[in-house]
């Protein structure tokens, strides 16, 4: 069964549920990124300067890299507060795969800016604050914007499997279409999400290039 | 000049001054004073504390033991951000910030200093024409558009804006090529002379030192071995001195086959 429902025709026939899962589906990423980017970049600064506490934690940012997605959702529910079934466990795991890349092209911006030009702002009486935001944040936002872009994408994918925890999204078509054995469903939720990397990405991409001085 | 030094009259004062780091000395016992209208030049080889000690003047290391004045101020009694706006600082890698253009360069202390912002206009083109530098081409472009002469131009146009009383050079024209640094060298003694400032300049470039400096300081081993006027340290007895204007001697024979320098310098 299933292959008799044409892709087109379910497309045409739920396009309100792919619509409201498209939606659902921006704003679980949506809102891990926004946490993502708010712990990741500052902690990224911080690491500049604190050597101890950058293997500490980009080594626990590399880890979490490591744990197969479906495991972290599944570890994730049983955690007091952050767990449980739903979105909020789903923004959780989203937030701390979206944090590696943000935390190491933040470091790796920062610490990329050429000494010369750190030691001439000192130099000349610039305080830290205005070091950072008339410096180095220039200097490194292009870097820290690659690294935004490939969390970005990658929380697109992996929310698709948020799915199997309750959460909602894209994934519910990928799930339901691998349990109807329907590659139409599964495409429902599929490319969506593809449209959805790509548009972003795009759009990132416009933002780089405005940023970029 | 508008800015007027304290009452001893000098603008920078090191007394028995050191720095160590890690428990290793890098400076020790060192001692000197630059009144305005002089240029005190740091000789030595590398590693010798040099740079060190130029980075103690503007605080961006802070000495061991001793104690340093700035235009007649304990070092301590600075807020070392108003400190460091009061002394230019050129390196040698010049570090212009790349994402700013030419003229926001030049006008960042007089614009960190809250300028007037016709004043700030007004002071670039003025520093900009000071050291060589048609404003109306150069203002609007980037540091990567320049040539490194132009670049380090800039760079002396950036420590001069603000005015201040001091003027710290770490061996700026030594990444240049030899035709360019001549130039430099020869227009910057000259602005040197103009602007009545207290310079301090680091250089392991003996040639460079007699041009520039009214003093030498010559450093050996993270000491000041003795501060002389160029033509004392031709007739220094000092080993090390010895060893710098033999390999003047030495460097000149081979490369032009004529004792210019000697000559220049040689009489007493």
């Amino acid at each position: 069964m299933g292959e008799d429902m044409n892709f087109w025709n379910f497309l045409i026939n739920d396009h309100a549920e792919i619509l409201s899962r498209t939606w659902e589906h921006l704003l679980l990423v949506g809102a891990a990124m926004l946490a993502a980017v708010l712990v990741g970049i500052p902690l990224g600064i911080a690491l500049v300067r604190r050597q101890k506490l950058r293997r500490w934690v980009l080594g626990a940012a590399n880890v979490i890299q490591t744990i197969p997605s479906l495991a972290l959702f599944g570890f994730l529910i049983p955690v007091p507060f952050l767990g449980g079934i739903g979105a909020r466990t789903a923004i959780v795991a989203l937030a701390l795969y979206a944090l590696l890349p943000i935390l190491t092209n933040t470091y790796t911006g920062i610490a990329g800016v050429d000494p010369a030009v750190l030691e001439s702002a000192r130099g000349m009486g610039m305080t830290p604050r205005q070091i950072l935001w008339d410096v180095q944040l220039p200097l490194s936002i292009a870097v820290i914007l690659a690294g935004v872009r490939v969390a970005m994408i990658i929380c697109i994918g992996v929310a698709t499997i948020a799915a199997a925890i309750g959460a909602g999204g894209l994934g519910v078509f990928i799930f339901r279409g691998v349990a109807m054995v329907s590659n139409a469903v599964i495409l429902a939720g599929a490319i969506p999400a593809a449209l959805l990397a790509i548009g972003v990405d795009f759009i990132l991409g416009l933002v780089e290039q405005r940023l970029t001085p | 000049m508008k800015t007027v030094p304290a009452s001893d009259g000098l603008a920078v004062e090191l007394r028995d001054v050191g720095y160590s780091l890690d428990n290793r000395k890098i400076i020790s016992g060192v001692s000197f004073q630059v009144a305005p209208g002089e240029t005190l030049v740091l000789l030595g080889r590398s590693g010798t504390g040099k740079t060190t000690t130029l980075k103690l003047i503007n605080r961006l290391l802070e000495p061991s033991s001793g104690e340093i004045f700035v235009e007649g101020r304990s070092q301590l009694a600075w807020d070392p951000i108003r400190l460091r706006r009061r002394i230019g600082y050129v390196i040698q890698d010049v570090g212009l910030f790349p994402h700013w253009t030419v003229e926001q360069n030049v006008a960042m202390v007089p614009r960190l200093e809250s300028w007037p912002e016709s004043r700030v206009r007004e002071r670039v083109r003025e520093m900009l024409a000071l050291v060589g530098l048609d404003g109306a081409k150069f203002a609007t472009r980037k540091p990567s558009e320049l040539s490194g002469g132009q670049r380090q131009r800039v760079g002396v146009a950036r420590a001069l804006a603000a005015d201040p009383p001091i003027l710290l050079m770490d061996e700026p024209f030594g990444a240049l090529d030899p035709i360019t640094r001549a130039e430099l060298q020869r227009e910057f003694c000259e602005l040197a002379t103009r602007l009545e400032k207290a310079i301090v300049f680091v250089t392991h470039d003996l040639r460079e030192a007699l041009l520039i400096g009214t003093h030498i300081g010559l450093f050996a081993e993270g000491r000041l071995a003795g501060i002389y006027t160029p033509d004392e340290f031709l007739h220094s007895g000092n080993a090390e001195a010895r060893a710098f204007v033999d390999s003047l001697h030495g460097g000149e024979s081979k490369d032009r086959g004529s004792p210019r320098i000697t000559g220049k310098w040689g009489k007493t």
